[in-house]
């Protein structure tokens, strides 16, 4: 069991939280071109080691944050909460 | 040496004495026509196609650790062909017509059973969904068939089909080709079958980095040194974006976490596969008479190779509404995979924008029913440069072109195929 410390909530199990994405990913402005969204949406780095990651606390409060974990200990070194601009369908 | 009843009389008359590695353990060489990256059912079949089918002699496989050690020996064993989608359909037939000459082919038993795989239906939209699916497999040339409650109840006699169920049984999708294989045999007759064609399989040799010059591929760094090669194929599942990344591309995966589980051996009790349709589940029974049984991803990235809690929860309680006759069996081990999951849930078997390097990955939670005909694809491929009719649409490049292969029709959300 992972536990994920919430920006808003404190600690609570990853049971309560719905993984949603990679959060190194910058969104790209509405009208940038068809390469640059097809990076967005489609490609990963998918690292094999520490990553940003946005998960939203959908069993708890429903506000997103940005969790710093590693894909291979698992361990998690910090939350913060998720920019508003960063949020997941945020229009640019 | 040729496995046969007769060597095997013979053997136990001599305390099985004379039996031989079945496999040659190489050293590198400093050159090769071909290396495949990654010593897996998939890697070791390509192999075996590139000197059978195309007469390439000098191959090697690379493996970080030992062969089979990987997903190959990590998954449920499931062998079925029942996609909807055309280019999925194709393909999984191919590989199933393959696994039913399989052990001829490879004179080594792999133990393909062809017990049914029976995905149930819980209600009327997905009664409809699944025979369309059904329909879809009969318009290509796969056998499938629908089963009432009545027909599921005879075919699966302990499964709970009454109407006390929180998800009442309406119905079922068989496909009787579908079954179980065991896993580490295609693993071995693979490596004993290419060994025998004069492939390298090298152990315990990790790769480092890619040797590329003017756009092409030169050959591999590893942990044993540089190895030169004419052409070199990609074939790692859970670490493709990792080892991709080495040659510098950036793929459309995210890697995730599947588990499976075994229970304490029983008598026999199902003799089929039967997946349940109102959770993500799956259960058949080993020959050794152990529960087989696999779930849901377990919902987040990760390069860990072991489950987590929550997950065995989750799988147990849709194994008990299918089974309540398994309240009290008792889980003997449980163990992860790392799942490279594609954005549209189908492979990826294709040439690279890196000349001479080929790309075998994207396969979800589907590599092993594939391992006959991925390598069977990929060997020729590689052989060609250019892509066999039944891998011509699993291009790297479909997402950019917007030709995406989405059986489940879940987007670009990888965790959700």
């Amino acid at each position: 069991m992972l536990t994920i410390r919430c920006p808003h909530c404190g600690e609570r199990t990853h049971t309560e939280f719905t993984f949603i994405g990679d959060g190194e990913r910058e969104r790209p402005a509405d009208d940038a071109s068809e390469a640059v969204w097809y990076d967005y949406v489609y490609l990963r780095d998918n690292r094999r080691g520490p990553l940003a990651e946005i998960w939203q606390h959908t069993l708890g409060c429903r506000g997103f944050a940005l969790v710093e974990r590693d894909l291979v200990t698992h361990a998690v070194s910090g939350t913060r909460p998720l920019p508003p601009a960063r949020l997941p369908g945020a229009s640019s | 040496m040729t496995y046969s009843a007769f060597r095997l009389f013979r053997e136990g008359l001599r305390d099985h004495s004379g039996w031989e590695e079945a496999w040659r353990d190489a050293e590198p060489q400093p050159a090769y026509d071909v290396v495949i990256v990654g010593g897996g059912g998939h890697g070791l079949a390509t192999a075996y196609y590139l000197a059978k089918e195309h007469g390439i002699g000098r191959v090697a496989v690379v493996e970080k650790g030992y062969i089979g050690g990987g997903n190959t020996g990590r998954n449920t064993t499931i062998v079925r062909s029942n996609y909807l989608l055309e280019a999925n359909a194709h393909f999984y037939e191919l590989s199933l017509k393959l696994w039913e000459g399989l052990s001829a082919d490879l004179n080594y038993n792999v133990m393909f059973s062809q017990r049914g795989v029976l995905n149930l239906a819980h209600s009327d939209a997905q009664r409809d969904a699944h025979m369309r699916r059904g329909n879809a497999m009969r318009l290509n040339g796969i056998d499938s068939e629908w089963l009432t409650r009545e027909q599921v109840a005879a075919f699966v006699p302990h499964l709970d089909v009454s109407e006390n169920a929180r998800f009442p049984v309406v119905g079922g999708l068989l496909q009787r080709r579908g079954g179980t294989a065991r896993h580490d045999a295609v693993a071995w007759g693979y490596a004993r079958a290419a060994s025998r064609r004069g492939v390298d399989i090298v152990q315990n040799c990790e790769v480092t980095g890619f040797v590329i010059d003017g756009g092409a591929v030169k050959g591999v760094q590893t942990s044993r040194g540089t190895i030169r090669a004419k052409k070199v194929g990609i074939a790692v599942a859970g670490h493709t974006s990792h080892v991709a990344a080495m040659a510098g591309l950036r793929l459309p995966i995210e890697s995730h976490l599947l588990q499976a589980f075994v229970s304490e051996p029983i008598k026999p009790f199902i003799d089929t596969v039967v997946t349940f349709g109102a959770g993500h589940f799956y259960v058949s029974q080993s020959d050794k008479g152990e529960m087989v049984m696999g779930g849901d991803l377990d919902f987040y990235p990760s390069y860990a190779q072991r489950g987590n809690l929550p997950i065995i929860e989750e799988a147990m309680s849709c194994g008990l509404q299918m089974f309540p006759a398994l309240s009290r069996l008792r889980m003997l081990r449980h163990w992860g995979g790392i799942m490279d999951m594609s954005m549209d849930g189908s492979p990826i078997i294709s040439k690279t924008p890196i000349s001479g390097l080929y790309l075998n990955g994207g396969w979800c939670y589907g590599g092993f029913k594939a391992t006959p005909g991925s390598g069977f694809v990929f060997a020729h491929t590689i052989a060609r440069d250019e892509p066999h009719p039944m891998n011509a649409e699993f291009r790297l490049d479909r997402f950019e072109r917007g030709y995406a292969i989405d059986d489940k029709g879940a987007g670009p959300t990888p965790q959700a195929h």
